[in-house]
């Protein structure tokens, strides 16, 4: 099929091809764009947090005397907690990876200075690394003899007494890029604090851009106010009880206290990202819906097309242009139009995608994008004008004699 | 003659069914999506205290060290320090000004059998109440007097106090909060503005939910937990009486705009004063932010939203060339019958009329399908956890809004086919024929 008499047809209908080759390019450039944001979300969404999601659930409990020592209280719970059948280990935290309590400090390498980073301080009692799986790439875990009460009463003056700390792995590349950061020492207030250990990743209550979603600290100071994280750890099929028990357990001991937030940490999760799942699915039936309005107009027109030809292409049939000739010919014109549409819709795509950039903080759009909206666009244009070119073949050459 | 248009549109549109159905299913599409956003943004955009709003500022100053890691200059959250906020309360400035904090209490009903629960509320000082003109069902307000004394007074919300006394009177009485008894001097009247203007703007300025208020200095006295972001900087630890860090909100009254003028003069002069005795250390920037210019400069409205909108109107304006191309085609697949008439006396506007109106059948329809869409998408939106999810609803002047949008949406698309349509050359269609 050669294209020249393609292009010609198509200048006798200028303004309608220019209206589809508009409505495709900007088809193009909205699933282009919409395509990335989709991607970027979902990566987001599957981001490991560092800890054992499927085997932890936790508990919030303040304690309503005011008279109570908290580490004794919190120690007496976990005890309790601990032997509930199922739960391999236990500890009381303050901060957790999507619980939203961010106690973030300016992290210094000199007194005095300037952070280099903000890190959040996760806080806990001795096994609060097992109790949550974080994996130890480099170094060792707290001795015991390193425990410090946090002292939140005065201000979490706790962080001047605390003599050592774990750092995750993006912090340590950050405060000492290619150096080694054990036994280095760190400033996140004013006294200095040495790093004994790295772990692999460690996500922060709140999520941030990029890395410092992981600056992360882990202090060993134990939680000393009346509001406390207890965390389970328990086989994935346990969960459900556990959960139920550990509330029972805790009311039994000590009832002048509220429980709240009784969840496993998929749970924990999936609250956290509602509202980017919810902006996924309206991203996906946006693109759909423009997608499949697309090719409605393409069919629409084609099958517009296919009727007013319809005596040009008797007589093509009739001096020996076969049904496949016919066929061929729609689904040129079709792939012509679509694919200006995507030159066209290409440049509009960086356009938008700039505009993004400027408001919305969206990274650069990769050309690999691009490759999948044009996929798209093809394949689309191709099925929708499948069934008018087919019934354009079908047209017998008799009507050439006919008139209309 | 309109009417008989009107028939013909019908006519016309039944004798190519598909086609019909195909444009009123895109302009539906669109004007739903839009319509859904639109009404969105709309109740989110709202004026959350009409008639009020005009004569509320806030005052922003900027304690913070210059930053040497970053070069842009984060957003001014508003946010003062317990120095900061009680020097502007007591130099009474304004017509009316207010400090506040946002708190959670465990709550320990003593009248009935109730377990101790939590709930949130805010720590404020005299002139809240007067300021944001909060309606009272019972009581009132405290004196300045009284935060002075750090009284133990508070203000319930309606459903607090429903939850605690039931429907009986309960001015005078006392209920606990966290280890402190407080009298209730006041009940408020369901007071929920949305957003939740006076609270630092995160997440939840929408559906947040105070329930309780309670004097600042009280709450600071008795070391009442604090809900919400307390930035501090330098060092010499975290307080929150420090002049180092910066947790609380502050709002002033000023009902002219000269006396705004001459406040903003008062901040800077304040600022300099403090820079004289080493704060402050950036240059003098004092300013003064009225409602609802603080709302968008805090970008109350999620960002996604504004995404979600301009994405509904991309799909819309997609769905317009659709219908664009399909009436063009449609309109001019009728030149032999367009240059019949016109051959037989009708002038180029009637052509113009009607098949404008043709257009116009075409857009009242995708108008009622929009609407119909537009409902389904708020209600799914209403399904939403999210705060603001109950505020999507359509009033009516959003509902003619979205029939007048598709109309027009129509009769625009409409413009260029049907101009096309009455310029055909009737001699010429008529002779290939």
């Amino acid at each position: 099929m050669s294209l020249p008499p393609v292009v010609a047809s198509l200048t006798r209908h200028r303004l309608t091809a220019l209206l589809l080759v508009l409505q495709v390019s900007l088809t193009c450039a909205i699933v282009c764009n919409v395509a990335f944001m989709i991607a970027n979300r979902a990566t987001q969404l599957r981001q490991p947090s560092g800890v054992a999601e499927n085997e932890l659930v936790m508990i919030d409990s303040t304690d309503l005397d005011n008279n109570a020592q908290p580490l004794v209280r919190h120690a007496t719970d976990l005890a309790a907690l601990r032997a509930i059948g199922g739960v391999t280990s236990v500890a009381a935290v303050d901060a957790l990876p999507f619980n939203l309590n961010d106690w973030s400090n300016g992290i210094a390498l000199v007194p005095d200075a300037p952070s280099r980073a903000t890190a959040t301080a996760f806080n806990g009692t001795p096994g609060e690394l097992a109790t949550l799986g974080l994996h130890l790439v480099q170094g060792r875990d707290f001795l015991p003899n390193e425990y410090v009460p946090l002292d939140s009463a005065h201000d979490w003056a706790g962080i001047d007494r605390v003599p050592v700390v774990i750092v995750t792995r993006a912090l340590a590349e950050q405060l000492f890029p290619g150096q080694d950061p054990l036994g280095k020492a760190i400033y996140p207030d004013e006294k200095p604090v040495r790093i004994v250990g790295v772990v692999d990743h460690l996500l922060r209550p709140h999520m941030h851009d990029g890395v410092d979603s992981e600056y992360a600290t882990l202090f060993p100071m134990l939680t000393d106010s009346a509001d406390v994280t207890y965390v389970l750890r328990t086989s994935p099929q346990d969960r459900d009880r556990v959960l139920k028990q550990a509330a029972d357990v805790l009311n039994r001991l000590d009832d002048n206290r509220i429980l709240r937030h009784a969840q496993t940490f998929v749970q924990l999760r999936e609250n956290y990202f509602h509202r980017s799942r919810t902006m996924i699915a309206l991203l996906i039936a946006a693109a759909t819906g423009l997608l499949f309005v697309t090719a409605l107009g393409i069919a629409g027109l084609a099958s517009f097309w296919v009727q007013q030809r319809r005596r040009s292409i008797g007589i093509r049939r009739a001096v020996g242009a076969t049904r496949n000739d016919i066929l061929r010919y729609f689904q040129t014109e079709n792939f012509l139009i679509v694919t200006t549409g995507i030159v066209l819709g290409s440049v509009l795509a960086y356009a938008l995608n700039l505009m993004l950039m400027e408001h919305y903080e969206q990274p650069k759009l990769p050309v690999l994008y691009l490759g999948i909206g044009a996929l798209a666009l093809w394949l689309l244009g191709q099925l929708a004008v499948l069934g008018p070119a087919l019934r354009a073949a079908a047209v017998p050459p008799v009507v050439a004699t006919r008139t209309t | 003659m309109l009417g008989y248009y009107f028939v013909l549109a019908l006519y016309s549109l039944k004798r190519s069914k598909v086609i019909t159905v195909l444009m009123i299913l895109a302009i539906g599409l669109g004007i739903g999506a839009s319509m859904t956003m639109i009404t969105v943004l709309h109740v989110m955009s709202g004026d959350p205290l009409p008639g009020q709003s005009a004569q509320l500022y806030v005052p922003v100053i900027d304690p913070h060290p210059i930053s040497k890691t970053k070069t842009e200059e984060p957003l001014p959250d508003g946010n003062m320090s317990w120095p900061d906020a009680m020097y502007l309360l007591h130099a009474v400035r304004a017509d009316k000004q207010a400090a506040m904090a946002a708190g959670a209490l465990p709550i320990r009903p003593t009248q009935n059998t109730l377990r101790p629960f939590f709930e949130f509320g805010h720590y404020v000082t005299a002139d809240f109440f007067p300021m944001f003109a909060t309606p009272f069902r019972a009581g009132s307000g405290w004196t300045a007097q009284d935060d002075q004394q750090h009284a133990r007074v508070v203000v319930l919300n309606a459903d607090l106090n429903r939850k605690l006394f039931g429907t009986q009177s309960s001015i005078g009485r006392t209920v606990r909060l966290k280890d402190t008894d407080f009298r209730v001097i006041g009940v408020l009247d369901d007071w929920h503005p949305q957003p939740t203007f006076y609270a630092q703007i995160d997440d939840r300025a929408f559906g947040r939910n105070d329930q309780f208020f309670l004097p600042l200095q009280t709450a600071q006295e008795l070391q009442l937990d604090f809900n919400g972001q307390l930035t501090c900087w330098g060092s010499g630890g975290d307080a929150r009486t420090s002049d180092h860090c910066a947790w609380l909100q502050f709002w002033v009254q000023l009902d002219s705009t000269a006396k705004a003028h001459a406040y903003r003069d008062f901040l800077a002069d304040y600022w300099r004063d403090q820079q004289t005795h080493g704060r402050f250390p950036r240059p003098e920037h004092a300013r003064l932010y009225g409602l609802m210019d603080w709302l968008t400069n805090q970008h109350v409205i999620p960002a996604d939203l504004d995404l979600q909108l301009w994405l509904a109107l991309g799909f819309l304006g997609v769905c317009m060339v659709n219908i664009v191309g399909l009436l063009l085609a449609k309109f001019l697949r009728r030149s032999g019958e367009i240059s019949v008439r016109r051959a037989l006396g009708a002038r180029r506007r009637d052509i113009f009329l009607q098949l404008g109106i043709e257009s116009m059948v075409v857009g009242l329809a995708g108008g009622m399908l929009g609407v119909a869409l537009a409902e389904l998408g708020l209600w799914s939106i209403r399904q939403r956890p999210d705060g603001y999810a109950q505020l999507a609803q359509m009033d009516i002047s959003m509902l003619l809004g979205t029939f007048v949008l598709s109309v027009m949406a129509s009769v625009f698309a409409g413009l260029l086919p049907a101009w096309r349509a009455c310029n055909v050359t009737p001699a010429l269609q008529l002779k290939t024929q």
